[in-house]
């Protein structure tokens, strides 16, 4: 083996290296781990227990009585409107995403670059801009208190055509050709060609969007005024300083752990996929 | 008749170009229906906003440049920009040079449980941002947060992380790192595996430091990647606002201690759904458009230049 050949010293100070990068990626990685692990033992303790010195991290009375908490204030509705939310606003903008970067990468049109260079800048607009005057458009719509404005609005994500178009790019014009002389119908070719090839593409993106309008907090917090409407990430900052019911952090941290936990779920099973998105807009080109 | 079928398929393809283009236009449109809408329409409506007194609710009576006025006038809001700056300069050179560093680490041929190390550091970036901001503030209580616990415990003075106007935004950009730092680990090591490792072994041949490398080969590599998340976090410094919503409001006051971590989407959110001036709040968000507007052009102007 190497080692043989390398005088003892180097490899004395070669071990000795390697340890202290193992000790700050461990460290690291305990950062990085423990408010997963605070926000469960809190979720598990009664309030008594949270706020005390010296500080107490396991004791006899943890159970899941928080969770019963949050079941009676009605956490279960909230988690199904999250899901229904991310789950909707996703489908719709990997269609529309799809569809246009088929669009921008497939077909030559006057005015194309133009328009593409639109939609590229359309992405430094801030949501500090649109927000106001989105809100004052949707009280018009008499939008408030539905899911339309967490959905429609955002329904053709800019990142998300570019994402599809370098995409999309790399299938072989022959195929959709031979297609088309079969008499194919364009939207044929997309459903039926397209679709099928992409379908990687799809979930990676699909990963993101989901993770991104499931966090989602500023646009739910101004648009869903009716407690039951509301989703998981409103729901844990409603129960913050709360006037009567001052202790309701131990809940907090339950409703918490039943927002994170399926996101971690869906991301150890497509991580693959899902660095794979995460990555694809910013290497490449 | 020989020419006549090269004819015909030459109608024939001219005839499949036009609609060809027609359906191109016909699959883009969606975005550009939305966008006009939901973007282009409330922006333009926004300016007319931010020239009336507007409480969201009423009639709207044009004021002319009073909200302008106003605005310059307003500490707050100038302390918002400050914010934006200070907070972006306190995060962004930490965690892009930690980024990278960790990359190049995780990089390295002899890192066992790669997957694993790589995982815990991305898995903060899908974590719902509001729920660790809550507990975040928990373990930086003064007096019972574990993070002075453990300070006081190996003989460290204890911290008041959420009381102090410094401490309140390096607490502020501790959350920011914590939440990013694998995402942008993520991106620049997918960067670092499009270098060809051969030229960081050529140089380390020929006699240069792990850190010379470092410095001299796989910076200025990396270099559209570093842009990249640097512009991403200019964005997202000037649009903070779970990290402040959960870790520094107190009741109805957002960006404790002394306003030291308001920023400008928190105080458009204040301005108009707490006070409900709306027409105010336009005008606000116009000003922090128009400084990112600038940012941006002399950011893309630089990626440009790089190209």
């Amino acid at each position: 083996m190497a080692f043989m050949t390398e005088s003892s010293a180097i490899k004395t100070k070669t071990i000795f290296k390697r340890i202290f990068i193992y000790l700050i990626l461990i460290l690291i990685g305990i950062f990085m781990l423990l408010p997963f692990f605070w926000i469960l033992i809190t979720s598990l303790k009664p309030i008594a227990e949270v706020f005390t010195k010296p500080i107490i991290i396991f004791s006899r009375n943890m159970g899941l009585f928080n969770f019963i908490n949050a079941i009676d204030r009605g956490v279960f509705i909230r988690l199904w409107n999250t899901f229904l939310i991310a789950f909707l606003a996703t489908a719709l903008r990997l269609f529309f995403c799809s569809l246009a970067g088929y669009g921008f990468a497939k077909f030559r049109f006057p005015g194309r670059n133009i328009l593409f260079s639109v939609l590229i800048a359309s992405m430094i607009i801030p949501f500090t801009v649109t927000l106001i005057p989105l809100y004052a458009m949707m009280v018009s719509f008499r939008w408030i208190d539905t899911i339309l404005p967490l959905i429609i609005p955002g329904a053709a994500s800019a990142f998300g055509i570019f994402f599809m178009r370098q995409y999309i790019r790399s299938i072989p014009d022959e195929l959709l050709d031979a297609a088309r002389v079969d008499g194919c119908s364009e939207f044929r070719i997309y459903a039926r060609i397209i679709l099928p090839i992409i379908t990687p593409g799809l979930i990676s993106l699909g990963l993101i969007f989901f993770m991104q309008v499931w966090n989602d907090f500023l646009l739910p917090l101004v648009i869903l005024k009716t407690p039951e409407n509301q989703t998981l990430p409103v729901m844990i900052a409603s129960l913050f300083g709360l006037p009567g019911e001052t202790n309701m952090f131990t809940v907090q941290m339950a409703i918490s752990v039943i927002s994170i936990t399926p996101l971690i779920i869906i991301f150890l099973i497509f991580q693959r996929r899902f660095t794979a998105g995460i990555t694809f807009g910013a290497v490449k080109e | 008749m020989a020419a006549s079928p090269g004819v015909l398929t030459r109608i024939g393809k001219t005839l499949r170009e036009v609609k060809k283009k027609r359906w191109g236009y016909v699959f883009i449109s969606p975005f550009y229906i939305l966008f006009a809408v939901f973007s282009v329409y409330p922006i333009l409506f926004s300016i007319y906003l931010s020239f009336t007194k507007w409480k969201g609710v009423g009639p709207k009576v044009f004021v002319g440049l009073e909200n302008y006025s106003r605005l310059f006038k307003d500490p707050i809001f100038w302390q918002s920009i400050r914010n934006g700056f200070i907070i972006f300069f306190m995060y962004v050179p930490i965690m892009t040079l930690l980024a990278l560093v960790l990359a190049v680490i995780l990089n390295a041929k002899f890192i066992r449980f790669f997957r694993l190390f790589r995982t815990i550091l991305f898995i903060p970036y899908i974590t719902t941002m509001i729920a660790v901001g809550y507990i975040f503030r928990t373990m930086m209580d003064t007096n019972y947060g574990l993070f002075n616990v453990v300070l006081t415990s190996i003989g460290l003075p204890a911290v008041p992380w959420l009381e102090n106007i410094w401490w309140a935004r390096i607490s502020i950009s501790l959350l920011i790192l914590w939440a990013w730092l694998g995402y942008n680990m993520v991106i620049m090591l997918a960067g670092l595996q499009t270098i060809p490792k051969d030229m960081v072994e050529a140089a380390t041949i020929d006699g240069a430091s792990p850190a010379q490398a470092f410095f001299r080969i796989t910076i200025p590599l990396m270099r559209p990647i570093i842009i990249f998340s640097v512009i991403l976090s200019t964005i997202g410094s000037f649009g903070l606002f779970n990290e402040v919503y959960a870790l520094t409001t107190v009741g109805y006051m957002m960006g404790t201690p002394q306003y030291a971590t308001i920023t400008p989407l928190v105080y458009v959110y204040q301005q108009a759904f707490q006070n409900f001036n709306f027409s105010y709040a336009s005008a606000v968000s116009y000003i922090y458009f128009a400084i990112i507007f600038v940012l941006a052009i002399i950011q893309f102007r630089y990626l440009g230049r790089e190209d």
